[in-house]
This record gives C-alpha cells, structure tokens and sequence, in this order.
C-alpha cells in the first residue's frame, strides 16, 4: 500500500535547481518511490498531477514551497518529509570543489601572469612542442623531458638566445634558480656561487658540497647533457655565463659538465675568461691545461670543484681581459712552441701551427699565418740555406713586420733564448724593429683620426693602446751568468713595453688573458633582472614538480597536459601545420 | 593571412555585432526563402525518417497550426508523399529551441545587427508545459499557438513598431550581471525584457484585458527573452561566419538526432554532424534519464556567442548542473576560456572580476585539447508532446571538431 505524503512550507523560494537537487536526495531514501519538490505555481502542480503525485486536498499558493512523497509505508514518508531540512542543509558543506587545472599552456598563464618559468616533463616527442609554445609566450625554460631530437634542441635554443630566454635542457634535472630547485634539486642556501651545469647529478654533488661547505648558491643553471657537443655548442652554457658574468650576487662561477667537444670547451673557456670573475672548470674526463690560467681554476674533481669554488669566494676579482684580436707566436725554440700550443688551445680558437699537437691545428702554409698562430722558425721547412733563429735574427725580424702589417694582429709572442752558442745580442736586432713598427702603428691610427679602441682598456693597459693595439710579449729564458746577461736583455725589451716573461707557464696565462675572444655577444642578453624576480612557474608533465615547487613556497600552476589531439597523429600533424602557418 | 588574424576579425565581428530587436512579423514576410509548405527545424538538416519524436510531433502540430493538414495522419500522410519541405533554420537566418520548428505564418521576432546589417529570426517561447517545441500539438498546445500569434504577437509587433528597438546586446550584459548566463537561466533578462516592453504594450495595446493577458504571460514565463537573445546570438555568429581562413565555430546546434556545427572558413552549409548524446542533468518530477530526448535545438547558439554554459561563471543559482558549488561553476567557465579565441567586450562576470565571456570556440584548440563545449541545456522527453522533463549539461561529439578540422586542412591545402 503507498503511502503519500506531504509538506507546504509558505513563501520559502528556492530556486528550481535546488529543488530538482533535493527531490533527488528523497529518492534515494529508504521506501521512497517517488517525490516532487517544487513551487506550488499552477504549471508545477499539472506537471505534478501528470505523475500522480498531486494529492486531491492539497491547498498551497505559487509561492510556497511543496513537498511531496510517495512511499512504500506511512513511516518512510513521514521518515522521508522529515528529512528535508536535512537535505536542504546538506548540499552546503558536501561538495569540495577543486580549484581548476588548466589544460593548455595560455590559459595557465592567464591564471598565473607572472610565471616567469615553464617545467616541461612530458613525453620527448610532445616535450618540444610544449617548449616552443612556452618560448613563444616569453618564458624560460626547464626541459626535463629526454629524447627530444637534437634538431629540436638546436632550433629551441636558438630561438630562445634570439629572444633572450633560457632553455634549460632536454635531459635537464637540475637548476636552482632565485634559491627554487627545480627537478631533482637539493635544498641549499642561498649565496654567491653561481652554478653552470651540463650535468644533473654534478649539479647536485657540486652544489650540496658548497653548502656543506658553509656557502651557498646564488643561481645554479642547468643545460642538459648535450649542450656541450659541438652541434648544439653551448648556446645555453654560453648563456648562462653571461648572465652569471652580469649578476652582481654572483662572485664565483663553478662551470660542470662531462666531457664536451673540444672546439666547444675552447670557447667556453674563453667566455669564461671573459666573466672576469673568477670561474672553477671542472670538464669531467677531460684533460686540464693548467691548474689555473688567470681567473680560470681547474678542478680534478667535483667535490674539489666545490672547495676550489668556495675558496675563491675569498679572492678578489681579476681584471678582465681586453685584446680581441690574434696571437702569432714567432719562436725559435721548438720545444717552447708546442709548450705553447698545449697551454693556449684551451682558451684560443682557432689555433695554427706548423708544429700542430692534432691534425685540425695544421697551418697550411708556414709562410702565412692564420688565426692564432704558433710558428716553430726553427723547423727544418725554414731552415734551407739558412742559419737556426737563435743564431740569425733575420727570418725572425722579416716575420715580425709581416705579422705587424696584419691589422687583425693584436698580439706579437717571440721566444729570447740565450746562453752559449746564441746570438750575442738579439734584443739589441729586436728592439730597433718593434720601435719602428710601434711608430708606423701610431702614424697610421693619427692620419686616420685617432680610432678609439673597440674595447675599453683599463688603466694598466693604456701603453697598449697607445701602441696602436699591438702587443709584444717576449719568453726570455736564460740565467745571469749567460754571456748576454739575461737582465740587460730584459731591460732592453722592457724598455719598448715588451712583456717579458721568465717561464712559459707564466706566458701561457697571460696570453690567454689577454686574448680570450671578445666578440660582442652574439645573442639578446638574458634579463637579469627578471631572473631575480621571486620563481613563479607552470608545470607542464609531472605533477611532483609542481608540488616540489608549491612546497618551496614558489607560485606555481600546474597544467593538466594530455597529448594533442588524443594521440591522434594525423590530426596533430594538421594542428601543427595550422600552428606553423602565420602567413600565406 | 594567418589563421589567428583570420579568427581575430571573426570574433570582432561576433562581438562587435549590435543585435537590436526591431520587430515582430510573420516568418514568411521577413525569413528568407520561407514558403507556404516550408517548416523550419532545429539543428542541422534532417530527413523525416530520422527525426527524433519530439521533432516529428512539432512539425505535425505545425501543420495542424498552418492548417495545411487536419489531422495527425492527415499530416504523416503528406509528409511521406513529399508534400511539405523542411529545411535547417540556420539557412534562413533562423534559431528556435528545442524543436525550433517555424511555419510560415508564425510571428516570429526579427533582430537586425546595426553593425553589419545581416537580420536574424526567432520564433515566440510559449512558457512551460505541453508545448510545440517539445512536440506537443494537442488542441490547448495549438490554442495557445493561435493566441500568441493573433494577440501577444499583434501586442508585441505594434509595441515594439512604436520605439526604435531593443538593445539586446545592452540587455545580455546586464542580465549576466543578475545571475542568468543566458540560455538555462533567463529570469533576469525575462524581466528586464518585461521591463522595457511594457510601457510599449501599454501605449499600444487599447482593452486593458488583453494587456493585462499579454504582460501576465511574459511575466510568468522565465524564458520570454529566450528567443530573442538566440536570435541575438545568431545575428552576432552570423557576422563572423564566412570568413576566410577562420577556425571559429560559428553554428552549434542539434534536431534531436544529430548535434551539428559550422566554422566561420567553411562553407555556408558545410554542416560536420555525429549522433546527439543524451544530456545529463537533473530532471522534474516523475521523469528520470531514461526519459530524455537525445540533445535538441538551436538555443546552443547562446554558447557559440559566448554566454549561456560557457558563462557559468556568473550563474550561481544554476551551479547545480555543474557540481553543485559557484567553485564549479568558475571552474566550469575557466573551463572554455581553453577552447576559445578571444575575452567578449560586452558581455562580462563579476565573479570573475568582470573578465569577458569566453568567445569564439576556436576548432583547432578543441581538437587539440581534446576539450569540447558545455552546453547547458533544456532536456526533452523522447515522446513527442510530453514536453521538458529535466535540465542539465551536454557537450558534443568531439568527432564532429575533428571532421571539421580535417576539412579545413583539406580546403586549405595544409
């Protein structure tokens, strides 16, 4: 036997939703078979009557609210009416909304406008669509993703350098950044060893023993395992040593990576150079030049990496280099030639020789230098008909002149080996020749105007200058028992502001100093001062990322990212092609 | 030209349109191409076979009503021997709910956008209960046809003859402001329609009974604004459809068997169609899922302007059919800010810090995100003349955005 029963509470209006909500809330009652929640209007009372739920004597106004119930039995109705208020109340507290995640990159950064960052950690085949987009809208970024082609890399990096952004990765576990880890990063203080790192777990060994150390990080900047190769060639690296080089927070630079191309560590080496801040290379594999080469520290390990780093923080900065043109070393000691061309082809490229240590290095024509040049005169091509340099100065004058006319020539490396056996006096045939050429030099830049330097030397080096920007540097290796008396030969050449030198060791590191490539940036610096802004990023892929990020106190949205088009390829493939299409 | 710059003046155009509401008229003075034997439907272009129940009943009824046939088997008769045409709405500039079936001799309202001149069409909401556009045609169904036509329609055509029409777009955005979003919820705009009309009917109207009738109808009937602001929404999609090399959908709508859309870079009647899904939502008493119609009817084009579901944002008293908290409703909104082009200028949600609605659903993001559009909508029970059994949400097929998006690359040559 059913049972209907009924309710009619005066001028309480809900709105239909509500009610709809509750009716639903009676039904799954115990005994309920059927319920009607609604406004007692005449349309709501047919609709009401059509389902049978309409009781004869029912009397209610279009205001009130009317609750009906049919059940199995007296008690569930009544069970059942009872319950309204209940349910009414109930939908208050019951749902717990989530707030949203958005799907696509634009909108997170619509709901996060100040993200400055975008973690990428999805499949490596979506990982560089997602890069490019993040480029596209101004953000760096973190590209933990592996297996993105090296093409990819290339293009990625290459739009991020035109656009001032970082691209950090692929393959990038590690970067602290503004004291954010990003990826697998461990917890370290904050301080002024900035980190460039093409290896995660480097970057973690090398900064976790800086703190342990007792100093901190001021940024440390990932660029994945493959920057280094000489296909990508260190955009980021370079990248990241700039903007290190430019951060005032930043006293010392550790720079880690395993073993990169040799042409890419050369210039890498030289922009390191160039930070003029002192910077601890630690190539893991591969072979150090010098323990130091001025303001460049050469670590055999990574934790020595560290502590080299940490002890530099004491030191102070070293002047930063200023010759950009090229190195031709005239020498007559063979030996001290290659010794040379060990110490300089780290940080000078391209370096020639008729006395090359690997294939690439051979100067095609001994008679015509190229580059950077270490000429052996000594060698047996020269020595036809002709007495060895350390006895005949005359093959070594002619070819100072040709060097000294070369305008592209900045520096002028000759070796002053004395002792028995030796010419009686070479820096008196010397000094003669480079006073000439010094003279021609300063002439030339008078008739043309006094050309200001491209670069801003410092005070130290205004007699270079004034020498029309070639340098002579000067190896004199000899004793002062020698029959020409090492320090009246020292003085003769000191005296038209040759740099004389007693080792080549000592050569080596001012040579590189003073020669690391200066070439203007090539690529829109990236902005220091956004970099300093509070991390705020968009994770895109892993959401440990984002709570790792959420945790460090970082404002951070996270992109509930799904394939493309599904996965569908075909049709992804066509999104693409529409993407690509800006004009036709 | 880019797609973007393409899909940039497609959706100035759909936002810059100025939709006023001009007049009232029969559908065969105004609606283009309308005729005698010619009955309008919902949706895409459907043939009888196929055409869910309450789609069949509303066109009987509209027979009955255009007494081109005298009774049911009269009408199926002629129906099967060819006798009368039917034809998508969207072809002449039309919209309509649920059935949206529109005869020739219909009032129906006449919207013209003072933007860029092109009229739209909608008929006249006839309030709840057994109703045409849910298929009914009994004898009370067709009166009350016959008094909206001979009485409200005559009130109305006069009153609004007598001003210079009604800003709906002006009337959308305040109504956004009061909780509707414009396509389930219509109290606000309803009473402001009400407001605006009123002093009009007043002036015009001469026996008081009558004007008493025709404001009690208008004012008890939440959905009176209904049909002007589809026709409104279809006057600002209208503007932006044809517009070479423009992903922008610029039709969603459905007959009861089909869910189908157009895109802006397409062609005029370049319908890409999938079966409707059911809707999900909360339904009247005595009615349950199993009682729903598949998806049906034009009043979809709410979204495809930019308000309706896609501003749930700003409808808290709805934020039921989407969760059940104004959180889900945000949510809801943020939502379709992923599948669309551009923020509307006009039409804003407080809630949302008077952000503009989501506007212009862009193809290749739906596609690509594989996020398709809410639509909030009305449910039809699937027996004709049974009327509204529910309300809730539905989103199309994803299918037909892919079938569209691999004929634009064919088109294209991508």
């Amino acid at each position: 036997m059913t049972v209907v029963k009924w309710n009619v509470r005066a001028g309480a209006y809900y709105d239909s939703v509500v009610l709809m909500q509750l009716q639903r809330g009676l039904l799954e009652l115990n005994g309920v078979l059927d319920a009607g929640v609604v406004m007692a209007t005449q349309a709501n009372r047919d609709l009401l009557a059509t389902n049978n739920l309409l009781p004869a004597d029912i009397s209610a106004n279009p205001d009130d609210l009317l609750i009906v119930v049919k059940a199995d039995d007296d008690n569930s109705a009544t069970e059942a009416i009872g319950k309204v208020d209940e349910l009414l109340a109930r939908r208050k507290s019951s749902t717990v909304s989530e707030d949203f995640r958005p799907r696509s990159l634009s909108a997170a950064i619509k709901q996060l406008p100040e993200a400055n960052w975008v973690l990428i950690s999805v499949p490596g085949r979506y990982a560089a669509g997602v890069a490019r987009e993040a480029l596209e809208l101004g953000k760096h970024v973190f590209l933990y993703s592996d297996n993105v082609s090296l093409e990819d890399e290339i293009a990625l990096k290459k739009t991020a350098r035109e656009k001032g952004l970082l691209v950090m990765g692929p393959d990038c576990g590690t970067a602290i950044i503004n004291a954010i880890g990003l990826g697998f990063a461990n917890r370290v203080r904050r301080g002024s060893i900035g980190v460039v790192g093409a290896s995660g777990t480097g970057t973690q060994a090398v900064t976790a023993q800086i703190h342990n150390l007792g100093a901190g990080i001021s940024h440390a900047i990932g660029t994945g395992g493959r920057d280094l190769k000489s296909d990508v060639g260190a955009i980021t690296a370079h990248q990241a040593l700039d903007l290190l080089a430019r951060d005032p927070d930043t006293k010392v630079i550790a720079l880690i990576s395993k073993p990169p191309s040799p042409a890419v560590a050369t210039q890498l080496i030289s922009a390191a150079q160039e930070t003029g801040k002192p910077v601890v290379v630690y190539f893991i594999g591969y072979p150090a030049p010098a323990r130091k080469i001025g303001n460049l520290h050469f670590a055999v390990s990574l934790s020595e990496a560290a502590e080299l780093s940490v002890g530099e923080l004491e030191n102070r900065r070293i002047l930063q280099s200023s010759n950009s043109r090229f190195l031709r070393g005239l020498f007559s000691g063979g030996t001290l030639a290659y010794e040379m061309m060990v110490g300089l082809q780290a940080s000078l490229s391209p370096l020639y020789s008729n006395g090359p240590i690997t294939p690439n290095q051979n100067l095609k024509d001994p008679l015509k230098s190229e580059a950077h040049s270490i000429i052996d005169l000594g060698d047996e091509f020269f020595m036809v008909g002709r007495l060895h340099p350390m006895i005949d100065n005359d093959l070594r004058i002619r070819r100072i002149k040709q060097e000294a006319a070369d305008a592209d020539v900045g520096m002028i490396l000759f070796d002053v080996v004395l002792g028995e056996g030796s010419h009686v006096n070479p820096a008196g045939e010397l000094v003669p020749v480079i006073k000439e050429i010094r003279e021609k030099r300063i002439g030339e830049l008078k008739s043309s105007g006094g050309r200001v330097a491209p670069n801003d030397f410092g005070g130290a080096y205004r007699d270079h200058r004034e020498h029309g920007e070639l340098e002579f540097v000067a190896i004199v290796i000899g004793t002062d028992e020698d029959p020409q008396n090492v320090q009246s030969q020292v003085s003769k050449l000191e005296d038209v502001g040759v740099k004389v030198f007693r080792t080549a060791s000592e050569a080596v590191e001012y040579v590189s100093l003073r020669l690391s490539r200066r070439e203007a940036n090539q690529f829109v610096q990236v902005n220091l001062e956004q970099l300093k802004q509070p991390l705020a990023g968009i994770n895109v892929g892993l959401e440990s990322f984002y709570e790792s990020l959420t945790s460090q106190g970082a404002q951070a949205v996270h992109v509930e990212w799904k394939p493309p088009a599904g996965g569908n390829e075909r049709l992804a493939s066509l999104l693409a092609k529409m993407k690509s299409k800006k004009e036709n | 030209m880019s797609i973007d710059n393409a899909n940039q003046i497609a959706v100035d155009k759909m936002m810059n349109a100025r939709p006023i509401l001009k007049a009232v008229a029969p559908a065969k003075d105004v609606i283009p191409g309308m005729k005698d034997n010619l009955f309008l439907h919902a949706g895409p272009p459907i043939e009888w076979a196929r055409m869910s129940g309450p789609l069949k009943g509303a066109i009987i009824g509209a027979m009955l009503f255009e007494g081109v046939a005298a009774s049911e088997a009269e009408a199926t008769r002629m129906v099967e021997r060819g006798e009368v045409e039917f034809d998508s709405c969207h072809h002449h500039g039309t919209v309509g709910p649920m059935a949206g079936v529109t005869s020739a001799s219909m009032k129906v309202y006449v919207v013209e956008n003072a933007e860029h001149g092109n009229k739209s069409f909608s008929n006249l909401n006839e309030g709840y209960g057994k109703v045409l556009r849910y298929g009914a045609y009994s004898e009370e169904v067709l009166k009350k046809l016959h008094w909206m036509n001979d009485v409200l329609g005559v009130a109305l055509a006069d009153a609004l003859e007598s001003s210079n029409g009604l800003d709906m777009r002006a009337l959308i955005a305040e109504a956004l402001h009061m909780g509707d979003e414009g396509h389930n919820r219509n109290k606000a705009g309803s009473l402001l329609y009400l407001k605006l009309i009123a002093p009009l009917i007043a002036k015009v109207v001469n026996d008081d009974s009558v004007e008493s009738e025709v404001l009690q109808f208008l004012g008890d009937n939440a959905l009176s604004v209904l049909n002007p602001v589809m026709a409104a929404c279809k006057a600002m999609t209208d503007a932006a459809h044809g517009v070479e090399g423009s992903t922008i959908v610029t039709t969603m709508a459905r007959n009861g068997t089909d869910f189908g859309i157009r895109v802006s870079g397409l062609g005029e009647r370049q319908w890409f169609t999938a079966p409707a899904e059911i809707p999900v939502g909360l339904f009247f008493s005595g009615f349950s899922q199993a009682d729903a119609n598949p998806d049906i009817g034009d009043s979809a084009i709410t979204e495809t302007a930019g308000i309706g579901g896609f501003a749930m944002a700003t409808a808290p008293a709805i934020v039921t059919f989407v969760g059940g908290t104004p959180k889900d409703a945000m949510n809801a909104t943020l939502e379709m800010y992923e599948i669309t082009f551009a923020e509307s200028k006009f039409f804003t949600m407080p809630s949302l810090e008077f952000r503009g609605t989501p506007t212009g659903i862009d193809l290749r993001k739906v596609v690509e995100l594989g996020i398709t559009p809410r639509i909030n909508t009305g449910i039809a029970h699937k027996n004709a003349g049974v009327g509204q059994v529910g309300a809730g949400l539905v989103r199309p097929p994803i299918e037909i955005f892919e079938q569209a998006l691999v004929a634009f690359a064919e088109k294209y040559n991508l």
